[in-house]
């Protein structure tokens, strides 16, 4: 068992500014956009990808980076537009298709961690993405006593 | 990121506001990409046609303020100027012959209709295909190029040698509009060299065994550049169409080398320049068999109730190909055959009688899309099956079906029985 909220905080670069905290969805699988979500809902609908039907939307997506076809941006776009977008995106690997994306999605978003986000967070765990200074603050096994609302989600999401 | 005078003047709206939002939207994703500064292009290839799903997010505020929304992430509507470097537009929503086939409303084929129109107004060439190099744009080697579709990307960089990254509708569409794009990634000489190595053990020849290649290198390299040594027969455009679409589908390769045809590398030694491989993979019978059910990992029913073939766009030597298979036979009436080309082939397919074999044989040449992308099938369909990796990739998962893979013949065959009898030989 890990000790109860427990903090942790990485240091990294600020691609799109802005500050945002919620739970985190963490993956080890990189993530298409076109074919690879369902931007209504912020739905994972890769077939053999371990979020399979699970969302993202105002969760703390963790992932290692893009991948698949040019739509990425397109798809998260559309995610934004419909009310479905993650509240802030941590990855670790860069190209054109997470960089346009993180830029049209308009959340905050960091990348080049001082430690591997994918190691350090777990799905669940409370995160604050502080992206005007490139800052990541971890909380362990969910929202910190002292917030409101409710204190732990149940591991696939609570969306429908 | 360091701008030139005419950038900054773009960017302080010296030529309207539309060149500067895009301007705005290409220095922000420049930025992110830790780019130094931009490069001159006059080859883009963007994705701007619309629907009534676009127009009703946008409020139905007319085509100026969906082009700013969707294409610039602009959300202050600004009047798009005409295109400035010369624009293409890639596969679309819908066949404007066949619509009524994809069950799209008179009122959603008016919309995309009106798109169409307003493109082809701000001077963007109405080719309407994943295939751009098939029917007319076929950049040279070093030419710099904002090109979106990972399967035309990765055709043009590995097989021509032009230089694109995989861009977006937001990015593709503000280098349309300024002939400018990131100076990055595959533009630069020194990121093109491999990364991996494939030592291709099995013999690669039909277009299944290039579909499936393709699939094993992408799922391992990902974004890596993987060099091919072991080719010991030279492939054409529809194998390296369906290797690289399929590479780009189970990864992000944008690029690779396949020593000797492809034109940068005459070796495995020119293919890696002054990088040493990060892995050597091996791909041989135990590896080609896992592909094959890797992508048959959906299907289970063998009544087929559509057969897909021309993933990328198909080609007239494969819609020849399909002609010589359903010639004098019938489409199963459970069952439907539909091939997709691009709109300019498919005229020349009407030219050449193709269309009409294909129509007497009740399959349907369509052109301008394909059913991932308008998102159709025929109604009820729950099986469908492909020549395609990477339509077998993704219309399973955006469409909720079962999806065979295999050979073009053995998806026709299914086409014209009903029945899946596919296996890998």
């Amino acid at each position: 068992m890990r000790a109860a909220e427990s903090t942790i905080m990485l240091h990294g670069r600020g691609l799109v500014g802005g500050v945002a905290e919620g739970e985190a969805l963490v993956t080890r699988d990189s993530i298409s956009g076109w074919g690879g979500i369902e931007p209504t809902g912020g739905r994972i609908i890769e077939s053999r990808h371990e979020l399979a039907g699970q969302s993202f939307k105002d969760r703390i997506l963790v992932f290692p980076g893009a991948k698949g076809s040019s739509g990425w941006s397109g798809m998260f776009h559309m995610s934004r537009l419909a009310g479905s977008a993650p509240k802030a995106m941590i990855f670790n690997y860069m190209n054109t298709k997470i960089a346009l994306g993180v830029v049209v999605t308009r959340v905050p978003a960091v990348t080049d961690l001082d430690q591997d986000p994918l190691d350090v967070i777990e799905t669940g765990d409370w995160v604050r993405v502080d992206a005007d200074n490139g800052l990541v603050v971890v909380t362990r096994g969910g929202r910190p006593q002292t917030g409101v609302g409710s204190r732990q989600r149940a591991d696939g999401g609570s969306d429908e | 990121m360091r701008l030139t005078d005419d950038e900054r003047r773009m960017r302080d709206g010296e030529q309207g506001e539309a060149v500067q939002a895009a301007m705005d939207l290409l220095i922000r994703y420049g930025e992110v990409l830790g780019a130094e500064r931009l490069v001159d292009t006059d080859n883009v290839c963007g994705a701007n046609i619309f629907g009534p799903r676009q127009m009703q997010l946008c409020g139905h505020a007319g085509p100026d303020a969906v082009f700013s929304e969707f294409s610039l992430d602009s959300p202050e509507p600004v009047e798009i100027t005409p295109m400035r470097a010369q624009s293409y537009q890639l596969i679309g929503p819908m066949d404007t012959q066949h619509w009524q086939v994809q069950g799209l409303s008179q009122e959603a084929h008016d919309a995309i209709e009106e798109s169409e129109s307003y493109s082809a107004r701000h001077g963007i060439h109405l080719m309407n295909t994943c295939t751009p190099y098939q029917v007319g744009n076929v950049p040279v080697k070093g030419e710099h190029c904002a090109w979106m579709e990972s399967s035309a990307v990765v055709y043009v960089n590995s097989v021509l040698g032009a230089r694109t990254n995989v861009e977006g509708r937001e990015s593709a569409a503000a280098a349309m509009l300024t002939g400018k794009i990131p100076y990055w990634g595959y533009h630069l000489a020194e990121n093109r060299f491999g990364s991996h190595l494939v030592e291709v053990a099995e013999p690669v020849r039909s277009s299944l065994d290039w579909g499936l290649l393709g699939y094993y290198v992408g799922e391992l390299v990902q974004e890596g550049v993987p060099v091919l040594d072991g080719i010991t027969e030279v492939p054409n455009l529809v194998k390296l169409k369906h290797f690289g679409a399929a590479a780009a589908s189970s990864g992000g390769v944008e690029m690779y080398h396949i020593p000797g045809t492809t034109v940068e590398a005459g070796s495995v030694a020119e293919a890696f320049g002054p990088r040493r491989p990060v892995q050597t993979l091996r791909y041989g019978q135990r590896e080609r068999r896992q592909t094959y059910q890797q992508l048959n990992s959906t299907a289970k029913d063998s009544d087929v109730d559509l057969v897909m073939i021309g993933c990328p766009h198909a080609t007239l030597s494969q819609i020849r190909d399909v002609c010589r298979l359903v010639e004098g036979r019938r489409v199963h009436s459970d069952s439907a055959l539909w091939v997709f080309t691009p709109r300019a082939i498919r005229q020349v397919a009407e030219q050449n009688g193709y269309a009409r074999i294909l129509r007497d044989a009740g399959a349907l040449l369509m052109s301008d899309t394909c059913p991932a992308i308008g998102q159709f099938l025929p109604k009820g369909t729950r099986v469908i099956a492909t020549d395609s990796a990477k339509q077998v990739h993704y219309l399973p998962a955006i469409m909720k079906v079962q999806g065979w893979f295999g050979s073009t013949e053995e998806c026709v065959e299914s086409a014209l029985t009903g029945r899946w009898q596919g296996e890998l030989r």
